[in-house]
C-alpha cells in the first residue's frame, strides 16, 4: 500500500539499483517488486525490462513461468494451503476444498472484495503440523475442515 | 559474553587464535537453555516461547548465570517446540510460553521439570536426556548433531566447534588435486538424488576448459515432504558455506551461488547473515585467510518451480531466464552457467565436505555401505508417530527408521507403504521393509534415494490416489518444453483420475505401463524420465488396489470421493448435532435429542466435515 504513495517507478528503480542492474538477477528483482506491490504491475515489467536491458518478452515469460509471480492484484490476505505429500496423506485436499467453498474461489483467484487470495504450495517443510494452512505467513497446523470457517473469520 | 570486535583474519594462526579466545571465554559448564527456532517449531509457537524465556531470565536477573541459545532444527519436529538444557542435555518437549517460568526456576535449582519430559510410549517411562530418547538413539547425527550447539546467526558458535579449520587445512596444506583425491576416497555421493560421486564431478569440472568456473549450492528443495536441506541451511549455514569454499578451491572457481527456495524465508535470511559474517572475518571474498585465494558467494532465490531443482533449469533461472532444462549432451561441469564449467552440489553434499577434510576420508568411509558412504538425512513424515528429520548411517533398514526411530504408525493403524525419493521416487511395500537403505538398494526396488523425503502411508492411504497426486503434481510442474513429459503426464493424469472416479476401464493399467515406458525413454530431463516411478511402483506392489477401483468401483482405503459414501451409524450416534452444524450443504438433519441424525445422500457432497468432527465414530465411510 505504501508503495502506491511513492512516485510511480521510484520503488522499482531502487530495487534495480539494489541488484546493480544485473540481468542474471531478474527473478530476484521481480520477487522484490512483487513484495512491494503485492503483484507485478504491467508498468513495472516494462521498467524492469529497460533497467536490466533484457527484452520485455523475457521478463514476461519469467513472470508467467514461476508460480511465485502474479500479474493480477492479489487480496489483502494471502492464503497458502499446503498440498505437499505429507499434508496430502493427512487430508489436505479436503481442507483446500473447504476454503474454496467458504470463499467461493479457486486456487490462484481473489475474492471480489480483495480480502483473500487463495494459493497452494507444495510443501513448506513443517510436515509435523500437516495439514497446514498459512495466512500472511502465519502457520495454522493440524487443520480440520470444521476449523476453516473460524480461521477465515479471524481476518478482517 | 562480551561482544568481540570483528577482525579480518589474514592467516591460519589468526583463525586459531580467535578460536582459542572464543573457547576460553566460554564456560563449558554454564547452563544454557537451547530453544529450537527452526521453521517447524516456529510454526508451533516457538517465538512466544523464546520471548517468555527471555522475560524470565531478565526478571530473575539471571543473565550471567543462564544463557539462551536459539538454534536451528534438531529434528524432533513432532514434539516441538523443543527446549534442551545444556550441558546436561535435558530435553523438554511441547513447551509452551507458560512453562518458561517453571523451567527457569527449577533449572537454576538444578531440578528437572518431570511433566515436560518425553514419555516412552512403549514403557510409559519418562526420559530425561535427549540422547536417550528412542527417536535419537539409533541416529548418527554427523551433520544435524551440531544444530543444537549453534546459533546460526553467530559465527563464533561455529568457530568454537572447529569451524573453518577444514578450510584452513586445505588452503595451507593441500593442493587442489589432493582435496579432490580425498573427497573421491571418502566415497561421498551427491545427496540431491542422483548419487553421482562428488569427487569425480569436481575433478571433471576442474579439468574442463573455460574462462572461469562457477560453484553452485542447490537449496531449491522442491520435493514435497522433504526439508533436510532447509534445516541445514537454517541451522548450520556456515558448514554449507565452508564446504562450498573448499570445493571452489579444489575446482578452481571464484564465484558461487546459493540457489534457495523463496518458500524458505528463514534459510534465505540465515544464509545471508552467514555470508556477511564470513566476509567480515576474511573467510570469504578476496584473499581468504591471507592465502591469495578469492571466492565470493551470492544468494539467488527461486521462483517456486520444482523443475529448477534440475541443474540445467536451475542455471537457466540463474541467468534470469525461464527455468527450462536443456539436453545434457554437454555436461554442466563442462558448460553450465553462462556457458562456463559449473559444479553444482546439493546442500547436504556441501555440508559433508568439511567433515571429510577435517577427519579424513578413512574416518568418513567407515560409516555406510560398500557403495554408499556416510550418513543420510531423511525427513520422516506422513502417517508416522515421530515426524521429523532423522540422520542415519547408510545401510540402516527401513524398518529401523520407521519403527525404532519413527515410533511406528499412529492410532494402531497398519503400515501400507513408504514413499521415498519424492515425485521421482516410488512406493515401497511392507515386504521390502528390511531393505538396507542406500543409493543402489532403493533403485533395485523401483524407487530411489532422491533427496531424502520419506513419506509413510497407512491402511487409510489409497495408492491410486497417491499415484494420481504425484502425476498431477508433476504435470503442473512440467516446464512444457518436451512433448512426452508435457502431454504424456497429462494423459496419465486423465487415466488415473478416471480410475479414482470409478470410470476406469479394463486395460487402463496396461496403458499406464506403456505410457510410462514411453515417457521414461523419451523425456528430455529427469523430471519426465522419472515421473512414471510412482505409478509403476504402485502398480507393481498394489495392483489389487487398482483392480478394485476399476473392476469393483471400490476404493479399499476409503479415500476416493466418487467411490465412497458417508453413512451414519445409528447405534453410535447420540444426536449431538455437531455434524449438523459443520455440514456446509445442510445434508444432515437433527431428529431431536438422543436420536440419530439423518444424512441425505442426494445433498451430500462428501466433503468429510462430519467425519472429521465426530469423535464417536458414528460417521462411517463405505
Amino acid at each position: 500500500m505504501k508503495a502506491r504513495d511513492k512516485p510511480a517507478g521510484q520503488k522499482v528503480k531502487s530495487i534495480l539499483d539494489r541488484y546493480q542492474r544485473d540481468p542474471g538477477m531478474l527473478v530476484s528483482v521481480l520477487q522484490d517488486v512483487q513484495a512491494e506491490y503485492n503483484y507485478l504491475p504491467k508498468k513495472s515489467l516494462a521498467q524492469v525490462s529497460q533497467g536490466l536491458d533484457v527484452p520485455l518478452t523475457q521478463v514476461y515469460s519469467v513472470a508467467t513461468f514461476f508460480k511465485a509471480f502474479s500479474l493480477k492484484p492479489r487480496g489483502r490476505h494471502i492464503i497458502n494451503a499446503c498440498l505437499g505429500t505429507a499434508c496430502h496423506v493427512r487430508g489436505a485436499v479436503r481442507i483446500k476444498e473447504e476454503i474454496e467453498r467458504e470463499l467461493d474461489i479457486k486456487p490462484g483467484e481473489t475474492t471480489k472484495d480483495f480480502k483473500f487470495t487463495l494459493e497452494t504450495v507444495n510443501c513448506v517443510g513443517a510436515c509435523a503440523l500437516g495439514p497446514i494452512v498459512i495466512i500472511d505467513g502465519k502457520y495454522s497446523g493440524q487443520m480440520k475442515t470444521d476449523r476453516v470457517k473460524t480461521l477465515l473469520e479471524s481476518y478482517d | 559474553m562480551a561482544k568481540r570486535k570483528t577482525k579480518r583474519l589474514s592467516s591460519p594462526q589468526e583463525l586459531e587464535a580467535l578460536r582459542e579466545s572464543i573457547i576460553k571465554d566460554r564456560d563449558p559448564n554454564q547452563t544454557c537453555i537451547v530453544i529450537c527456532g527452526g521453521t517447524g517449531c516456529l510454526a508451533l509457537g516457538a517465538q512466544e516461547v523464546i520471548a517468555a524465556f527471555r522475560r524470565e531470565i531478565e526478571k530473575g536477573g539471571l543473565e550471567k548465570k543462564v544463557d539462551i541459545r536459539i538454534t536451528g532444527c534438531p529434528g524432533f519436529c513432532e514434539r516441538g517446540p523443543l527446549v534442551v538444557i545444556k550441558p546436561k542435555n535435558i530435553l523438554y518437549q511441547q513447551v509452551k510460553s507458560e512453562d518458561a517460568a517453571e523451567i527457569v526456576s527449577e533449572t537454576v535449582k538444578g531440578n528437572i521439570v518431570d511433566r515436560l519430559l518425553y514419555t516412552d510410549p512403549d514403557t510409559g517411562q519418562k526420559i530425561t536426556y535427549e540422547h536417550e530418547v528412542p527417536f535419537y538413539k539409533k541416529q548418527k547425527r554427523l551433520l544435524l548433531g551440531d544444530n543444537s550447539n549453534i546459533d546460526p546467526t553467530i559465527i563464533e558458535d561455529y568457530l568454537a566447534l572447529g569451524g573453518y579449520a577444514a578450510l584452513s587445512k586445505v588452503l595451507f596444506g593441500m593442493s587442489p588435486e589432493q582435496v579432490i583425491a580425498e573427497v573421491k576416497k571418502s566415497g561421498l555421493r551427491g545427496r540431491g538424488g542422483g548419487g553421482f560421486p562428488t569427487g569425480v564431478k569436481w575433478e571433471t569440472c576442474r579439468q574442463a576448459q573455460g574462462n572461469t568456473r562457477y560453484i553452485i549450492c542447490n537449496c531449491d528443495e522442491g520435493d514435497p515432504g522433504a526439508f533436510m536441506d532447509r534445516s541445514l541451511m537454517e541451522g548450520n549455514p556456515h558448514s554449507v558455506l565452508e564446504g562450498m569454499i573448499i570445493g571452489a578451491y579444489a575446482i578452481g572457481g571464484h564465484e558461487g551461488y546459493i540457489y534457495v527456495r523463496n518458500e524458505y524465508p528463514l534459510a534465505v535470511k540465515n544464509a545471508r547473515i552467514a555470508i556477511e559474517q564470513a566476509e567480515e572475518h576474511g573467510l570469504l571474498g578476496k584473499n581468504i585467510l591471507g592465502s591469495g585465494f578469492d571466492f565470493s558467494v551470492k544468494i539467488s532465490r527461486g521462483g517456486g518451480a520444482f523443475v529448477c531443482g534440475e541443474s540445467t533449469a536451475l542455471m537457466a533461472s540463474l541467468e534470469g531466464k525461464v527455468g527450462e532444462p536443456r539436453a545434457k549432451y554437454v555436461h554442466t561441469v563442462e558448460k553450465g552457467l553462462w556457458e562456463q564449467p559449473t559444479d553444482l552440489n546439493n546442500v547436504e553434499t556441501w555440508a559433508n565436505v568439511p567433515l571429510i577434510i577435517k577427519n579424513g576420508a578413512d574416518w568418513y568411509s567407515k560409516v555406510g555401505t560398500e557403495g554408499s558412504k556416510g550418513t543420510k538425512i531423511f525427513s520422516l513424515v506422513g502417517k508416522i508417530n515421530n515426524t521429523g528429520l532423522v540422520e542415519v548411517p547408510m545401510g540402516i533398514t527401513l524398518r529401523e527408521i520407521i519403527y525404532d526411530i519413527g515410533g511406528g504408525i499412529p492410532g494402531g493403524k497398519k503400515f501400507k507403504a513408504v514413499q521415498t525419493g519424492g515425485p521421482s521416487g516410488g512406493c515401497i511395500p511392507e515386504s521390502s521393509l528390511d531393505l538396507p537403505v542406500d543409493f543402489d538398494q532403493l533403485t533395485k526396488v523401483g524407487s530411489m534415494m532422491g533427496s531424502g523425503g520419506m513419506i509413510v502411508m497407512d491402511e487409510n492411504s489409497c495408492m491410486v490416489d497417491i499415484a494420481k497426486y504425484f502425476i498431477s503434481f508433476l504435470e503442473g510442474e512440467s516446464c512444457g518444453k518436451c512433448v512426452p513429459c508435457r502431454e504424456g503426464l497429462k494423459r496419465m493424469g486423465q487415466i488415473l483420475t478416471d480410475i479414482t472416479e470409478g470410470k476406469g476401464k479394463e486395460g487402463d493399467i496396461e496403458l499406464l505401463e506403456r505410457l510410462s515406458a514411453a515417457i521414461a525413454d523419451s523425456s528430455l530431463c529427469a523430471l519426465g524420465s522419472t515421473a512414471p516411478n510412482p505409478v509403476l511402483t504402485t502398480i507393481r506392489y498394489f495392483r489389487d488396489e487398482y483392480e478394485a477401483h476399476i473392476k469393483d468401483r471400490r476404493c479399499p482405503a476409503g479415500v476416493c470421493k466418487e467411490l465412497i459414501t458417508y453413512l451414519i451409524n445409528e447405534e453410535k450416534c447420540p444426536g449431538c448435532g455437531l455434524c449438523v452444524k459443520v455440514c456446509p450443504v445442510e445434508a444432515i438433519t437433527s431428529m431431536g435429542k438422543k436420536k440419530p441424525v439423518v444424512l441425505d445422500q442426494e445433498k451430500c457432497i462428501k466433503c468429510g466435515a462430519c467425519y472429521d468432527v465426530c469423535n464417536l465414530d458414528a460417521v462411517i465411510k463405505k
